[in-house]
């Protein structure tokens, strides 16, 4: 399945901080085909450093999307059934407008300008997206990580629009310990001196403090158990230790070439913003009220964990699925035993299919029966 | 495409493979909202939902059956039945059915409890160890009781508790709970007379 990155381009967007932003433009990619009464459609919300490609062969880069294991003919969000929708959030850098795209006021860049983003307005423009395709309503909105932050925040904002709701290895608020780490990535990239306050566009981008963001950002994907696994304390192409600060162990031969083949496709800038609309992320507004969140929504949900993902704990996914038992809410919650830590969405994925797929079938059936 | 034409997700239940379904299918009226507590895989509520468009919840804590019971539709979660009550509302459902776990709660009286503030009736079903079966094998062996109805060794049996009909009945008096029916079966056949010694399986409705 060979596919397109298209783009759609907005007048304005009116932002949670008060800023407007115009005009707008959102990269996205579809597979399969809208059903003739337009009910059929899925939108997938990518994590943080995901982008419009989540299926299929890309016609420009050659590659597979990042959930193409999910998404296709027989595959959990099955493209022979459902119209399957994936953009690349507000504030990205792959075709969305982001902190690297083009001020039309001024001709450059807006770095440091652009306004600051929430998930909430990740999803406003996600909205607009679904409304210029002519889809009425949204058999399902399913993601992992930040992407299930987008589920969560259709269903609150958007209640009618969405028949159910798939987050996975998610939170309904960011904690302390995810905005920890969020902060650690976003010091490295404004220690480095290439960042120059944000204004690199002309010159070198900030790749070492990128590069470092990335590589922590990795080890809070895994877990210690997958760590162990893929590289124990195997030393790379050497027998014995170098006695110098070069490469020993496999673990940091593997978290340079991630952190630097990250570089290569990622503005820095983006991991700025995004990472802050995360730490922002409360699906309460600071009330810690999430029953009240919730009460508007007749949405169906199917929330999924990990056993080691310790980025996003499982306690964490079990706070949803309480609250959503606590007014009655149509739930359904199952704690995937895996190794891969919070990789696991992206990862393991057998016992995933069997529950999406149920789960989407039924929703269908429902639909169709009301 | 597809939407329209999806086959059934999942085969025609039968309620054959429990005795104890086809009395809580009778039991349970069309529309109602439904909780099954240790729901498994997820056959009856899947049962209720085709027959009596019941809107279904299921609770059961090993995540293999939770997995089984959500692909074939069902919304169940994973939990602890023993706690996973506190958090509904009063009322919140119809019925709560508990079939065949009550033997393996930590606190039965606590969630019988729990099972009529959440629901307006509870159905539990549960396999009755008054059987004459039970009473043969422990006379003549002198050890815990290994039968078709209690199949397990007393080491690794999921059942921690031990009744018969007569004392369930017993706590109903004595905690005031209502019992508005009692089904009584021995394999799918029911049983009139003598029921403690002669019924497998009891199913009381209770509200």
């Amino acid at each position: 399945m060979v596919v397109e990155t298209k783009s759609a381009r907005f007048d304005s967007i009116a932002l949670d901080s008060g800023a407007t932003l115009s005009p707008v433009e959102i990269a996205y990619e579809t597979y399969g085909s809208l059903s003739a009464d337009r009910s059929n459609a899925i939108l997938i919300t990518h994590a943080f450093t995901g982008d419009a490609h989540a299926a299929g062969i890309s016609e420009e880069t050659g590659k597979p999307g990042w959930w193409d294991n999910m998404i296709g003919p027989g595959k959990a969000f099955d493209t022979d059934r459902y119209f399957v929708i994936c953009s690349n959030v507000l504030g990205g850098c792959q075709g969305t407008t982001g902190p690297g795209s083009v001020n039309p006021a001024t001709g450059r860049p807006y770095a440091l300008t652009f306004p600051v983003i929430t998930i909430r307005d990740m999803v406003r423009l996600q909205r607009m997206l679904i409304d210029s395709l002519g889809i009425p309503r949204l058999l399902s909105v399913a993601g992992g990580s930040m992407g299930g932050m987008q589920a969560l925040e259709w269903a609150v904002s958007y209640p009618d629009m969405v028949l159910s709701t798939i987050p996975i290895a998610t939170t309904w608020r960011h904690s302390a310990q995810q905005i920890a780490f969020n902060e650690v990535g976003r010091q490295a990239i404004m220690a480095d001196p290439d960042w120059a306050g944000g204004d690199y566009y002309d010159t070198k981008p900030p790749a070492r403090g990128l590069s470092v963001a990335r590589m922590v950002g990795h080890i809070t994907y895994m877990s210690d158990e997958s760590m162990r696994e893929k590289f124990g304390r195997r030393l790379r192409e050497k027998e014995k230790f170098g006695f110098d600060f070069g490469v020993d162990f496999e673990v940091e031969s593997y978290l340079r070439y991630r952190g630097n083949q990250f570089v290569s496709r990622f503005d820095a800038n983006s991991y700025l913003y995004i990472t802050k609309a995360e730490d922002y992320f409360d699906l309460t507004n600071g009330t810690g009220r999430l029953a009240e969140a919730f009460r508007k929504s007749d949405t169906r949900f199917l929330v999924i964990s990990f056993t080691s993902d310790w980025l996003y704990p499982t306690y964490q996914s079990q706070e949803i699925v309480r609250v959503l038992r606590r007014i009655n809410g149509d739930v359904a919650y199952c704690d995937l035993q895996s190794n891969y830590g919070h990789d696991a969405f992206l990862v393991d994925i057998a016992e995933q299919t069997e529950i999406v797929r149920g789960f989407l079938a039924s929703t269908a059936r429902m639909a169709r029966a009301a | 495409m597809a939407a329209h034409t999806m086959a059934p997700v999942f085969p025609r239940v039968s309620l054959a493979e429990r005795p104890d379904f086809s009395i809580i299918g009778e039991i349970v009226q069309p529309g109602s909202r439904v909780l099954d507590l240790g729901c498994g895989e997820g056959a009856l509520l899947a049962w209720l939902v085709e027959n009596k468009q019941v809107l279904a919840r299921g609770v059961e804590i090993e995540a293999a059956q939770v997995r089984k019971a959500i692909a074939r539709g069902v919304s169940a979660y994973q939990g602890d039945i023993d706690e996973g009550l506190a958090d509904y509302p009063d009322k919140a459902f119809d019925y709560v059915i508990l079939s065949q776990t009550l033997q393996e709660t930590r606190s039965p009286l606590q969630v019988l409890k729990e099972m009529l503030r959440v629901g307006r009736r509870a159905i539990v079903s549960f396999p009755n160890f008054g059987h004459w079966s039970v009473r043969r094998a422990m006379l003549f062996t002198g050890q815990a009781p290994k039968t078709k109805l209690f199949p397990y060794d007393w080491y690794n049996s999921p059942n921690i508790h031990f009744l018969s009909i007569n004392d369930f009945e017993d706590l109903c008096r004595t905690s005031g709970f209502p019992i508005e029916k009692r089904y009584f079966l021995s394999g799918s056949t029911r049983v009139g007379t003598m029921p403690n010694l002669l019924a497998q399986t009891a199913v009381f409705l209770l509200g």
